[in-house]
């Protein structure tokens, strides 16, 4: 006779994820938990957690890559073991990288030869690019001021106010001053004359942006080169460009070709160039390249012995992932030329698609422009009523994520809404956008119609108080704009308070 | 009727890849192509080059993970689109580098409440991580000396000449003077009393190495502590400590609990540590704990309003995957404190059998610790059979391997060794097929001709003093053919490497 026992509590590994104990007990959040669990179980919490965190393709916020083919996505998966910086391991990984150098060098109109090697190294992102960049043109400056003889300590860059953020890290951090060319309403970019002016013998180089975060605008580089050449010329010193080409990289070459913003002005000595934006692929590679050796000092680059071979470097990172450099190499091969011309094109379309739509609302004043980054700026015509800030939360409901801020200074009373359009913005994303923004008006506008009648009510009652008491008369109007007020107000805190903690 | 046609030659979508015309042409290598190619001719095409990187898992040079579990991939893979920096849209995976935060810092003794929240940051690596330590030191000396109204135009941090490169490039790049405490034979580590000696009132800290890239020996940080303390007291310089725990910081905690390296050191001000190495992560992440919020100067933060919202952020890079950080994470929670003991244990085991199977051979000297990053460092005995280290690594790489040889930094150079880092993925097999094709290779050398004299100096051919004529004219033929070709093809290969070198060099 066999006898049975039914073994209490045993197989743990029998339990689907959902059925077993790792569902109800909290997930740890400050001390390493004492135990493992798993791995279907990990798998399963994190999983499930991170669908509380936005769509990615639907982040109308960000000119960051949220879609590549899924056979680059092999690619990436099969190389995210390989530490990029194993040069002497990973001998084609690394060629990969120089290809992608000397083509975006190519792109730029850097004055290399048919088979010479561009000097240009792939980053993690702008930020570093623009970092290296920044370093170069400090210590070429400074080596210079060293053999005239003179001060080297007050280095400054000169920029537009419209700056993205690394600008201003790379000043602080790198202890260069910046001087900022301050915007004008109805001038949103770095106005070239300003910028001449403001040059003196401390300036270690002007930066000039292709795309401006902003509104997607070009400044005019080549209107900032012959100035600065003049400049140069009376004043000897010499003074580079350096093109910060995050967004417009990998734009302008394809189609504004006949734009002159890059090495063909002779003052530009590098151009560093977003991977991940419009170079279509996935966050984490930036480059930038150097017009020529002598445009980055020798003595920046480290020869080492590490892991047993000569290695040189120039970045600020050193391991990192592989993937996406070869994932951009992938882009280069698979699109060609023409494919990311016609990558552009769709881009340009769908957003004049959607600047229509947006315009035939009556509502809104466009912001950008039609030529630059294909991205659509607008602000509210009349924002006394609501402003552009509640009617990017209300666009969240919609799943739609659409940023709305102010400008910088000295335009900061305007304040824009920005959908960027990416390779995965199609027509009919744009279409379904244009009506959710239509609803979304709709719903202001019926709120404040059931505010105001109510208003109007309570008005009729204290017309007589109208002139005379300024402070009734400030009362209703601030009843009838209260509740809609408290309402963002409360959302925003809402919205503050999940991003406390560290950065 | 239906008219059937057969398909064209061009009809792209028809060919097998192998069969199209894709893989006839050459790959482009400067100028971007015209036009585009199928997706799947570009796959492979590139794929098939790659086959030609070495394998990650037999890369003993490095210490970086190169082996995650299926679901983490999973979870990796569909993490790739978002932009960590977007931490609006994205709050859920924010929050995930916070808890990695608050978990690596309670794992140093950080001193915080049950639900405080640490100062801490991720970043793509132990070198972000480093420059940002570093660059909240300067800072904070550079008030302090502004406040005493010193000159504050010459700063300069101590650390020893066995530092990764990464706090070089900090030096150079943010003007930092480096003063480097020399090694020893025999003694590979920054000496704590030398360091202190060297540490002067524009020190804006000294840097102490919890696992030495070289031989994987960890500092004595308690006396660097104890030692600096006493100095402090003298000179009130005030002058703090980091630890750059890359390998060692998911290292000691599992199983040198007791050793005192990190915050419960009064000095120590921050850490760094690698979530890509013993964090058991792929490459592109690291983390730096700063002890308190006094530590790291809030004029260094920046809070902007990027794309809209408001957010803080003190890294030099901006955009970058999420994929490691939620990783991290994974393993974090996977694998608990338990696990990571576990497998440090494995890890320290297997270099165990490693070092002995070494040691068997009679042939070489073991430079690494017991205690410490696991890994093994070994050199030749001696160089009578005429035979470096460099040789040793060569013929390793016909074999599949990947183990590096180097010399040790100043006033060590005469020192080479071979240094085998043992990860998670290193099992006790591919310890013994090592020590097989170690053997192997050395019995291999014993055949050549010499390449280095007894005192290390390459040799020249001089055979004649040690021989009668009639044997000498017959064995120099021999031996003659035997060096030629072993030269040539040493010329043949460094005359590639230089190639190569001057590649990368120029780009």
């Amino acid at each position: 006779m066999v006898i049975t026992t039914t073994i209490p509590d045993s197989g743990e590994h029998l339990d689907s994820t959902f059925a077993s104990r790792y569902v109800r007990t909290p997930v740890p959040k400050y001390k390493m938990p004492a135990n493992p669990i798993p791995k279907e179980a990990a798998y399963q919490i994190i999983n499930d957690e991170l669908m509380l965190d936005g769509t990615p393709r639907l982040n109308l916020a960000s000119f960051v890559t949220t879609w590549m083919e899924p056979e680059c996505e092999k690619l990436m998966m099969a190389s995210i073991n390989k530490n990029y910086v194993d040069m002497d391991e990973y001998p084609v990984t690394t060629e990969l990288q120089n290809r992608c150098v000397n083509m975006i060098a190519r792109l730029f109109n850097a004055p290399v030869g048919e088979t010479d090697t561009a000097v240009g190294v792939g980053t993690v992102g702008s930020s570093e690019a623009i970092m290296l960049a920044g370093l170069a043109f400090k210590r070429k400056w400074q080596s210079k001021r060293k053999l005239e003889g003179k001060p080297y300590d007050k280095p400054n860059i000169v920029t537009g106010a419209n700056v993205q953020v690394c600008w201003e890290k790379f000043a602080r951090y790198f202890e260069v001053d910046l001087k900022e060319v301050k915007l004008s309403e109805g001038y949103y970019v770095m106005d070239p004359v300003k910028a001449v002016e403001m040059v003196d013998e401390n300036t270690i180089c002007v930066a000039a942006i292709l795309g401006s975060t902003l509104t997607g605008e070009f400044e005019n580089v080549k209107l900032l080169n012959e100035l600065l050449t003049e400049k140069n010329k009376e004043t000897g010193w010499d003074t580079p460009i350096h093109v910060d080409a995050a967004s417009g990289g990998f734009i302008a070459p394809f189609i504004y070709p006949t734009l002159e913003w890059d090495f063909r002005l002779p003052l530009v000595k590098s151009i560093n160039a977003s991977g991940h934006k419009y170079g279509l692929v996935y966050p984490g590679v930036g480059w930038v390249v150097w017009r020529t050796k002598e445009d980055l000092p020798d003595d920046l680059v480290f020869h080492i012995n590490y892991l047993g071979s000569d290695q040189p470097t120039f970045t600020l990172n050193f391991s990192k992932g592989s993937s996406q450099i070869i994932a951009q190499y992938y882009q280069f091969v698979r699109l060609g030329f023409e494919g990311y011309k016609n990558v552009m094109e769709n881009c340009l379309e769908n957003a004049r698609a959607l600047k229509e739509g947006i315009e035939k609302t009556g509502l809104f004043n466009i912001v950008s422009k039609d030529v630059g980054v294909p991205l659509v700026a607008f602000s509210l015509k009349d924002s006394s009523k609501y402003d552009v800030f509640e009617i990017s939360g209300s666009l969240r409901k919609f799943g739609w994520i659409v940023p709305a801020y102010t400008m910088p200074p000295n335009a900061e009373h305007i304040a824009v809404l920005r959908v960027v359009i990416r390779e995965d913005f199609s027509r009919a994303l744009a279409e379904r956008l244009i009506s959710d923004i239509e609803k979304v008006m709709k719903e202001m506008e019926t709120h404040l119609i059931r505010v105001s009648t109510k208003t109007a009510h309570v008005t009729a009652t204290v017309d007589e108080t109208q002139d005379g008491d300024d402070g009734g008369k400030k009362h209703i109007k601030k009843s009838a704009r209260e509740t809609p007020e408290e309402i963002a107000t409360y959302w925003r805190q809402l919205v503050a308070r999940k991003k406390t903690g560290v950065c | 009727m239906v008219l059937s046609k057969p398909a064209s030659d061009s009809d792209l979508t028809m060919h097998a890849t192998s069969a199209s015309r894709y893989v006839r042409d050459s790959l482009p290598r400067y100028e971007m192509p015209e036009n585009s190619i199928p997706k799947e001719a570009a796959y492979q095409v590139i794929h098939d080059e790659l086959l030609l990187d070495f394998k990650p898992k037999l890369n003993l040079a490095s210490f970086v993970t190169t082996l995650m579990e299926p679901e983490c991939d999973k979870l990796i893979m569909e993490s790739i689109n978002k932009n960590y920096v977007d931490m609006d849209e994205y709050p859920v995976t924010t929050e995930l580098h916070n808890r990695c935060v608050n978990m690596i810092a309670r794992l140093f003794h950080t001193p915080l409440g049950e639900s405080e929240d640490a100062i801490g940051v991720g970043t793509v690596g132990s070198s972000e991580a480093i420059m940002l330590a570093g660059l909240a030191f300067k800072r904070k000396w550079q008030n302090k000396r502004k406040a005493e109204g010193k000159p504050y135009d010459k700063p300069n941090i101590v650390t020893g000449a066995n530092v990764q490169v990464c706090w070089e490039k900090f030096a150079r790049y943010f003007e930092v003077e480096l003063k480097e405490v020399k090694v020893t034979e025999g003694y590979y580590v920054m000496d704590p009393a030398k360091a202190v000696e060297m540490v002067d009132e524009n020190t804006i800290c000294v840097a102490a190495i919890l696992g030495s890239t070289y031989n994987g020996e960890f500092e004595d940080v308690k006396l660097l502590n104890d030692l600096l303390l006493e100095k402090n007291k003298q000179t009130g310089w005030d002058t703090p400590i980091h630890v750059d725990a890359a390998s060692g910081g998911f290292i000691a905690p599992f199983i040198y609990p007791e050793l005192e390296w990190d915050f419960r050191l009064p000095l120590v001000k921050s850490i760094n540590v690698s979530g890509h190495k013993y964090g058991l992560v792929y490459a592109g992440i690291g983390w730096n704990i700063w002890r308190s919020k006094d530590d790291l100067p809030e004029e260094l933060i920046f809070h902007i309003k990027y794309l809209g919202a408001e957010q803080s952020t003190f890294t030099l890079n901006f955009s970058k995957g999420s994929s490691q950080i939620i990783a991290q994470y994974y393993q974090l929670i996977r694998l608990g404190q338990e696990g990571y003991k576990n497998i440090m244990e494995n890890c320290h085991e297997n270099a165990m059998v490693l070092k002995e199977g070494l040691e068997k051979t009679g042939c070489f000297e073991i430079l690494s610790k017991d205690d410490g990053v696991p890994v093994v460092a070994f050199s030749l005995k001696n160089k009578k059979g005429g035979h470096d280290e460099f040789e040793v690594s060569e013929m390793l790489r016909r074999y599949g391997w990947i183990v590096p040889a180097y010399p040790m930094p100043a006033d060590a150079q005469h020192v080479i060794v071979l240094r085998v880092v043992i990860r998670a993925e290193f099992s006790r097999t591919l310890a013994e097929r090592l020590v097989h094709d170690i053997t192997t290779v050395l019995h291999e050398l014993e055949k050549l001709p010499p390449k280095v004299n007894g005192e290390g100096k390459e040799v020249h051919v001089n055979v004649e003093e040690n021989w009668s004529n009639g044997v000498a004219s017959k064995r120099k033929s021999d031996l003659e053919t035997q060096r030629e070709i072993t030269t040539y093809w040493k010329n043949y290969v460094s005359a590639q490497k230089e190639i190569k070198r001057q590649k990368i060099m120029a780009s």
